[in-house]
């Protein structure tokens, strides 16, 4: 479709499109968690407005531009992708959706799954209508991931699942989980893992919300007691999830390391400062300018990598460095901001919002989809080949 | 990165290895010399002398994104040459003025047979608008009566891009440099490069000397600075990535304690760090070329971007580079101190990381 238009006359019709759909309430950028639509079957929309903006959205194939349209995509180019996100930063418009479905299982899927299992999948996916969650970390199975130990016992037709995973990222909201489970507990470790799709209804699935420092509870604890998973409830083959989970986490990296490329809702970090304080002191300014200089780099960085993945240049090993560079600036930029707050920036929902409950929730950045000391771990190996 | 320029990167790889590498530094540094005539001739025959000049003028007008692949390529080596200060910024500064004197220069610099420096700083820090030198009107010309300090290839450049306050601004001037009234001192920088203090004692310019418009020397020399500065920071990057290969390699060929330290984790995580840095900051660069090359009246921002990271990019590389290397990277023999001293002086030139931060910041609105 992109030879068949120029990139302004798409660019035009984009615009059109959006000034005609786009509610009023959907173009105040959407930055806070509250603004955010994450779908699923018990979803609750904060407004009409919201609803019908996921509506439209679904329809022309929007809340995933890059899937091909029989996906529920747009089938857009990544030429054509810049554009759109372009013409949506323009007005402010909110993304119509957001999920783990969408950054991570998605991909993995469009990469690893057959024909029929992308049909039943990703399309209810596209359209919002199921919210999935990720099971890979378990108790003694942290950056040393490969070591999970939720046991899925071959049954025959399926498996039995039995085994706790930890750090599930809304599991308590969520309708399926995507989940590391050991199928052969006598191959290396790296090979006796396979990837399961699991419904969260099943008999035996059990969640608990661990509260964090942050005073929300974005984090469960997921256990499973003797759940039947049908064998065709499998991504690639098994005992091959490895190759599978290393490829969803490149995706996981990439999107965690977004948020330190750039603004908070559209505006630079300095101004942020500059609105807070009449006057920034030589310490906090500087810190601001470092910060701003890095972000724009890194935002210039995402866009080059993604401009080689579209090429057909992976970014492999280089996500490692994008999450790493992304989360580490993430921590810095919430750093600068609790420093401008003062003491304003100290009480739970005070003048400043929820600042401080931000700042703590991006201590995790560097520590979720693999720490920086790991991402550098793989960085040192990989790209420049020292010795293990 | 395009094809085009992967391969010129590649052939300018190819061809410094030959004509160009540290050792042939270290031998002009132990002679004493700044300046190698066949190594620019060569360049020139090779279109980088003429990489932005008017191929109607001779030149190869490959563009500013072409420019900073070749500058990035003459960073790892510690290339000596007048490229910057005559390649980019004299030819994007002459380019900006359509007459054929202009014109003329142009296609001699093309050919090689002419080298420009940039007269422009006066105290210790770059700061174009606070320039005191003045140039009073006198008859029909003008009187240049001032100092310059740090104009980089100064001592052999053939001609001058003097930068001097007039009546109602800031005028720039394009004099030879042996004009009467000019006394060149050759600095005797820590890099090892040309470098001059140049003093102006009632020296004459006429109406024909001047480059643009009489008080808007800006109109001419802000594309000349951002050219030069993005082109430092592809240089500059460069000279990152030569150090840091030399650090890498180091690491993997070094025994203690009975095994290569680049099995110690403790360096592996400072080294991939560092790694992660020169991606971000040759994404600075790339855009700052495309920038210049598309739309070049609002390239400001990206060029600081660019040289603010490139400095802070390579004062690490270096950093890290000496470090590693124990002591054998103080010792004058070995090749490290040459990466960290070229660093330093690049760190400095064309506005440091500071002035360009602070021009980030405006652009962003604090």
């Amino acid at each position: 479709m992109s030879d068949m238009r120029s990139g302004e006359e798409f660019r035009a019709q984009l615009r059109d499109w959006l000034e005609a759909n786009c509610p009023a309430q959907m173009r105040d950028g959407g930055v806070t968690e509250g603004a955010v639509c994450w779908g699923g079957k018990n979803w609750e929309f904060s407004s009409q407005a919201q609803k019908d903006w996921l509506d439209r959205c679904v329809a022309k194939g929007y809340t995933v531009p890059t899937w091909p349209v029989e996906y529920g995509g747009a089938g857009m180019s990544r030429d054509e992708e810049k554009i759109f996100l372009s013409e949506m930063a323009r007005i402010n418009a909110r993304s119509p959706l957001q999920s783990f479905g969408i950054w991570m299982l998605g991909p993995a899927l469009l990469h690893f799954g057959c024909h029929a299992q992308n049909l039943k999948y990703l399309p209810p996916i596209a359209r919002g209508e199921v919210r999935w969650c990720q099971g890979y970390s378990e108790p003694g199975a942290g950056s040393d991931l490969a070591s999970v130990q939720t046991h899925g016992a071959d049954q025959g037709d399926h498996w039995l699942v039995n085994g706790q995973k930890i750090w599930t990222s809304y599991a308590d909201q969520a309708d399926q989980i995507f989940a590391l489970v050991r199928t052969d507990r006598d191959a290396p470790k790296h090979l006796g893992i396979s990837f399961l799709l699991i419904d969260m209804e099943d008999a035996g699935v059990e969640t608990r919300p661990i509260k964090m420092i942050s005073g929300i509870s974005p984090f469960c604890e997921t256990f499973f007691t003797d759940v039947k998973v049908p064998k065709d409830n499998i991504v690639g083959t098994e005992n091959r999830g490895w190759d599978v989970a290393k490829y969803l986490l490149t995706h996981e990296r990439e999107m965690i390391s977004g948020s330190g490329a750039l603004e908070s809702g559209g505006r630079a970090l300095g101004a942020v400062l500059r609105d807070t304080l009449e006057e920034m002191d030589t310490s906090l300014r500087a810190g601001a300018m470092r910060c701003e200089i890095d972000a724009l780099a890194m935002g210039l960085t995402l866009e080059r990598y993604k401009d080689q993945a579209e090429a057909g240049q992976g970014a492999g090993d280089a996500s490692a460095m994008l999450k790493y560079m992304g989360t580490e600036l993430n921590k810095q930029r919430h750093e600068l901001m609790m420093a401008a707050g003062g003491s304003a920036a100290l009480e739970w929902d005070g003048d400043l919002g929820n600042r401080a409950g931000d700042w703590l929730r991006t201590k995790a950045n560097s520590i979720e989809g693999g720490t920086s000391e790991v991402m550098l771990s793989i960085v040192s190996r990989r790209v420049l080949g020292l010795p293990a | 990165m395009t094809e085009e320029e992967k391969m010129l990167g590649d052939m300018a790889r190819g061809y410094l290895d030959g004509a160009a590498p540290v050792s042939a530094f270290r031998k002009m540094r132990d002679a004493g010399q700044t300046h190698d005539a066949k190594l620019w001739r060569e360049m020139a025959e090779m279109g980088w002398a003429g990489v932005l000049v008017p191929e109607e003028a001779g030149g190869s007008d490959m563009g500013f994104a072409a420019a900073n692949v070749i500058a990035h390529e003459m960073g790892k080596t510690l290339v000596v040459s007048p490229f910057l200060s005559t390649a980019v910024m004299a030819a994007t500064a002459l380019r900006q003025v359509s007459d054929s004197r202009a014109r003329e220069a142009l296609a001699r610099i093309a050919s090689g047979e002419l080298t420009y420096a940039l007269a422009v700083d006066e105290g210790i820090k770059h700061n174009p608008d606070a320039t005191a030198m003045a140039a009073r009107a006198d008859g029909n010309g003008f009187r240049l009566t001032g100092k310059k300090t740090f104009v980089v290839d100064g001592a052999m450049a053939d001609r001058l891009l003097v930068l001097a306050r007039t009546d109602a601004g800031l005028t720039l001037f394009d004099i030879p440099g042996d004009r009467a009234g000019i006394t060149r001192h050759k600095s005797n920088m820590i890099d090892a490069r040309d470098a001059a203090k140049i003093d102006f004692e009632e020296v004459e310019a006429t109406g024909e000397d001047v480059l643009g418009q009489v008080d808007h020397a800006m109109d001419v020399l802000r594309p000349a600075l951002h050219a030069g500065q993005a082109a430092l920071a592809a240089e500059m990057a460069g000279l990152a990535a030569g150090a840091f290969d030399m650090t890498v390699g180091y690491l993997k060929e070094r025994k203690q304690f009975g095994t290569e330290i680049g099995r110690f984790q403790a360096l592996q995580h400072r080294a991939a760090h560092l790694w992660c840095e020169t991606e971000l900051t040759a994404s600075a660069i790339l855009n700052a070329g495309r920038l210049l090359d598309e739309d070049p009246e609002n390239a400001a921002l990206a060029v600081s971007l660019a040289k603010a990271r490139a400095t802070a990019t390579a004062t690490l590389a270096v950093q890290e580079g000496l470090q590693m290397h124990g002591g054998i990277g103080m010792t004058d023999a070995y090749d490290m101190g040459f990466y960290m001293k070229r660093a330093r002086v690049g760190a400095e030139w064309l506005g440091d990381y500071g002035y360009h931060a602070e021009r980030v910041a405006a652009h962003r609105g604090f």
